[in-house]
C-alpha cells in the first residue's frame, strides 16, 4: 500500500472528551491509516497507542505536535516490519494472579513465563487498595509441560504472596 | 418455574458478620468440608443468612467470605432480574456440581472484590447436591441461567477462587469507580 514504515504512536495525559476525535482527525489530514492501536484509561490517564501507516514521521510528529500544548505527551517512533507470527502448534493460555501489593510481583511472574519461552500477547494489570491483579494473555510453545509450568508458577506466586492460576484460553471457533 | 427445597430449618439470631475482602489469604484457601449437623454449622448458616440480608445487592456469601473456611454458602437470586428458574433462599453445605452445561459470558461483582468486576463464562445449566443445615438432608439442585451463574461463583469461593481467576481476557477486568 505504501512504502512508508509504519509508526507506532503514543498519546498519554489527563483524561478528558475528544483526545481520540483530535488525533485521529489529524492523521486522517495526513491520510494516515489507523491499524492496531489500544486506548485505556490508568488510573485516570489517558494512555493510547497506535499504528499508524502512510504519512511520514516528520508529517505526524509535527501534526501532533499542538496536543502536547493539551499537556497531552505524544510520541511518534518508526516500527520495523514485523511478520512473525505464533506458530500453528502453540497454544494460548490465560494467566490470572492476584494478591496483596508489593513490588515485583509482575516481574517474578512473567519471568516465570519467559523463561518456559512463553509470549505474552495481551497484559492488564489493575491495583486497587491492597489488591493487585495481572491477567496475561500467553502463547506456549507446545513443548511446554503445562503441569511443570503451573508448580513453577505457583512456587514464584506463593514467593512473593499471590495466587496464580493457569487455564487454555477458552475460544469458540464457528 | 421454582421448585421449591425443604424449608430451611430454623435459623435464629445469625450475627451479621464482616465481609472479607482480597486479598485475605482465606479467600484464597480451599474450604474443608463440614458436618452439617453441628451446631457450629448451623450458627454460620444463620450468619450467612443475616450477613446477606444486610448486603445490598448481594444474592450469595460463601463462608470465608464471613471469614470461616468451610464448604457453607448460602444464595437467594429470587428478585434478581436475570433469574429463571430459582430455589429462593438456601444454604448449602459440602456443594459439589454434579452436571454442569451450555456455557455463557455475563459481568459479575463480588462483595469480596467491590472494586473490580470481570467477564467471565458459565455453564447457565447446573446440577449440584449439598446438605441442608441442621438435618443434614441431602437436596439435588437442578438449575439454570442466574441462579446457575451465582452457584457456580459461590462454589469457585470454596475452592479458594474468584472471579478474578475466571475472567474470559486481559481486557475483562473492569475497575467500578470512575477516575472522571
Amino acid at each position: 500500500m505504501t512504502d512508508t514504515p509504519s509508526l507506532a504512536v503514543t498519546v498519554l495525559g489527563h483524561d478528558r472528551p475528544g483526545i481520540i476525535a483530535e488525533v485521529t482527525g489529524a492523521l486522517a489530514d495526513l491520510g494516515g491509516n489507523l491499524e492496531d492501536s489500544s486506548m485505556t484509561l490508568l488510573r485516570g490517564h489517558f494512555a493510547w497507542t497506535l499504528i499508524v501507516s502512510g504519512p511520514s514521521l516528520e508529517q505526524v510528529r509535527e501534526r501532533l505536535a499542538s496536543l502536547a500544548e493539551d499537556d497531552l505527551v505524544v510520541t511518534v517512533l518508526v516500527v520495523p516490519e514485523d511478520n512473525a507470527v505464533a506458530a500453528p502448534s502453540d497454544t494460548r493460555y490465560l494467566l490470572s494472579v492476584h494478591g496483596g501489593d508489593r513490588p515485583g510481583i509482575v516481574s517474578t511472574i512473567t519471568g516465570v513465563v519467559a523463561a518456559a519461552g512463553g509470549n505474552i500477547v495481551d497484559l492488564t494489570t489493575r491495583l486497587s487498595k491492597d489488591l493487585y491483579v495481572v491477567v496475561a494473555e500467553i502463547v506456549l510453545p507446545n513443548t511446554v509441560e503445562i503441569g511443570e509450568l503451573e508448580r513453577e508458577l505457583t512456587a514464584a506466586a506463593g514467593a512473593v504472596g499471590v495466587g496464580v492460576t493457569l487455564r487454555p484460553e477458552d475460544t469458540d471457533l464457528l | 418455574m421454582n421448585s421449591l427445597l425443604p424449608d430451611l430449618p430454623e435459623l435464629h439470631n445469625g450475627r451479621v458478620r464482616d465481609v472479607v475482602r482480597a486479598p485475605d489469604r482465606v479467600l484464597s484457601t480451599p474450604c474443608p468440608e463440614v458436618d452439617p449437623t453441628e451446631p457450629s454449622i448451623m450458627s454460620l448458616a444463620a450468619d450467612l443468612l443475616a450477613t446477606m440480608a444486610v448486603s445490598p445487592g448481594c444474592v450469595g456469601l460463601a463462608a470465608n467470605q464471613i471469614g470461616v473456611s468451610a464448604r457453607v454458602f448460602c444464595l437467594d437470586v429470587t428478585t434478581h432480574p436475570k433469574t429463571h428458574t430459582h430455589h429462593g433462599r438456601f444454604v448449602l453445605v459440602n456443594p459439589v456440581l454434579v452436571e454442569a452445561t451450555r456455557k455463557d459470558r455475563a459481568r459479575e461483582g463480588c462483595m469480596s472484590v467491590p472494586d473490580f468486576t470481570g467477564d467471565v463464562r458459565r455453564a447457565s445449566r447446573v446440577v449440584m447436591s449439598g446438605l441442608l443445615p441442621g438435618t443434614g438432608e441431602e437436596v439435588t439442585i437442578t438449575t439454570d441461567a442466574f441462579e446457575a451463574r451465582a452457584v457456580q461463583h459461590e462454589l469457585d469461593h470454596l475452592d479458594g477462587l474468584l472471579f478474578l481467576d475466571r475472567v474470559v481476557g486481559a481486557h475483562a477486568i473492569h475497575p467500578r469507580q470512575t477516575y472522571l
